[in-house]
């Protein structure tokens, strides 16, 4: 695997490992850490943070009791749990982040794409109800540039296949553009090879702004 | 046992997270009992009851209260990834980790102290942060940047 340069910004990685990141957002930095060992490491030590503080809560008193019968239960069921040992650092033989690929299969040819402009196909994954915000790959064609355009909010982009090339720098399979709204640019796809990225778009509000399509 | 020390402070992270009494109480019951099914796959030399315990409410959570697809559920299996990385575990014991983040946090400046804990415990984004506190995006996330940066060097400290 090539060597990645860009990384999701560090109060990026922080909301992942708090758990509180808005579901599109997740899925970009849930793909990039299954192929990134040096994000995977700093998200432990961000998740040594919340442990830190949840270990210093307050303690709600519990009235129920232990669901021993539950618990005895579920012994019967530990091996069916040791898939989940592989939750993290994996990517399928086709090089697609498996987080990705649970949800769009393995080969990105066969994704339903829908042709936008020249050059220009996408994807819109479907999220669940009430999330705001969009996810979707993109594919763009050898040599075409994306029109020049700013952002509404927040955008969160991973290089799968390709590269890009924009007024920050050239991004590569693995690297993440952690675009804040301020940011106006106008990517290029590598003229060999074309490009296909995973990008998360926030919107203001589900009821405000642009509504997601 | 187990569920009286740690069910009450579950039930703690499920209500600061947005949850009724009663379904915070619901899924500390359910983070309990994940506990218990995984507890063979689970060594007790790597990795702390608390860590184990507040990765598996984390994930929970997200399922649950948000109703979301939990895209990066942590590896609840610390082990793992441990061994991949021998160093920090090895040479100091989890115990002492946490008490040196926790005593991090306690000094850090207000400000950033508030984004941390917002962001964690609350489980706001970036933005419900800067909302809530009236305060620009670029603002939050540089909060949270040098929270870390304090946190991050006094575990490379550790490490030394």
């Amino acid at each position: 695997m090539t060597t990645i340069t860009h990384h999701p910004d560090i109060s990026t990685l922080m909301c992942c490992a708090a758990g509180s990141q808005p579901e599109a957002f997740a899925a970009v930095v849930a793909s990039h850490l299954a192929l990134c060992p040096a994000c995977r490491e700093e998200v432990r030590h961000m998740q040594e943070i919340g442990v830190a503080l949840f270990d210093k809560l307050e303690p709600v008193p519990v009235s129920c009791q232990p669901p021993v019968v539950a618990m005895r239960a579920a012994e019967a069921d530990i091996g069916s749990l040791q898939a989940d040992r592989e939750a993290i650092a994996d990517i399928c033989k086709t090089g697609v982040p498996m987080p990705l690929a649970k949800h769009v299969g393995c080969c990105l040819h066969d994704v339903p794409w829908q042709t936008v402009a020249p050059g220009i196909a996408t994807y819109t994954i479907p999220l669940s109800r009430g999330c705001y915000g969009t996810l979707k790959l993109v594919m763009v064609q050898p040599g075409i540039a994306l029109p020049l355009h700013g952002h509404t909010g927040a955008e969160l982009t991973l290089v799968l296949t390709g590269s890009y090339t924009d007024e920050i720098g050239t991004f590569r399979a693995g690297d993440v553009a952690d675009l804040d709204e301020e940011v106006t640019h106008r990517p290029v796809a590598c003229p060999q090879n074309g490009c296909v990225c995973l990008t998360a778009s926030a919107c203001e509000a589900p009821f405000e702004g642009k509504k997601p399509d | 046992m187990l569920f009286q020390t740690y069910a009450p402070r579950v039930k703690s992270y499920m209500m600061r997270q947005g949850a009724d009494p009663n379904t915070a109480e619901e899924l500390a019951q359910e983070t309990l009992l994940t506990v218990w099914r995984k507890a063979e796959l689970y060594s007790g030399d790597k990795g702390s009851a608390t860590t184990w315990i507040f990765t598996i409410a984390r994930n929970l959570r997200i399922d649950r209260l948000r109703r979301e697809v939990a895209w990066q559920p942590l590896p609840d299996d610390i082990e793992e990834e441990a061994s991949a990385d021998p160093a920090p575990d090895e040479i100091v014991s989890e115990h002492e980790r946490r008490d040196r983040v926790q005593a991090v946090l306690a000094e850090l400046p207000a400000d950033q102290a508030e984004v941390v804990t917002l962001a964690y415990v609350e489980g706001l984004s970036h933005s419900e942060i800067a909302a809530r506190l009236g305060l620009p995006l670029g603002t939050v996330k540089s909060r949270m940047r040098l929270a870390y940066q304090k946190i991050r060097g006094e575990l490379e400290v550790l490490n030394r």
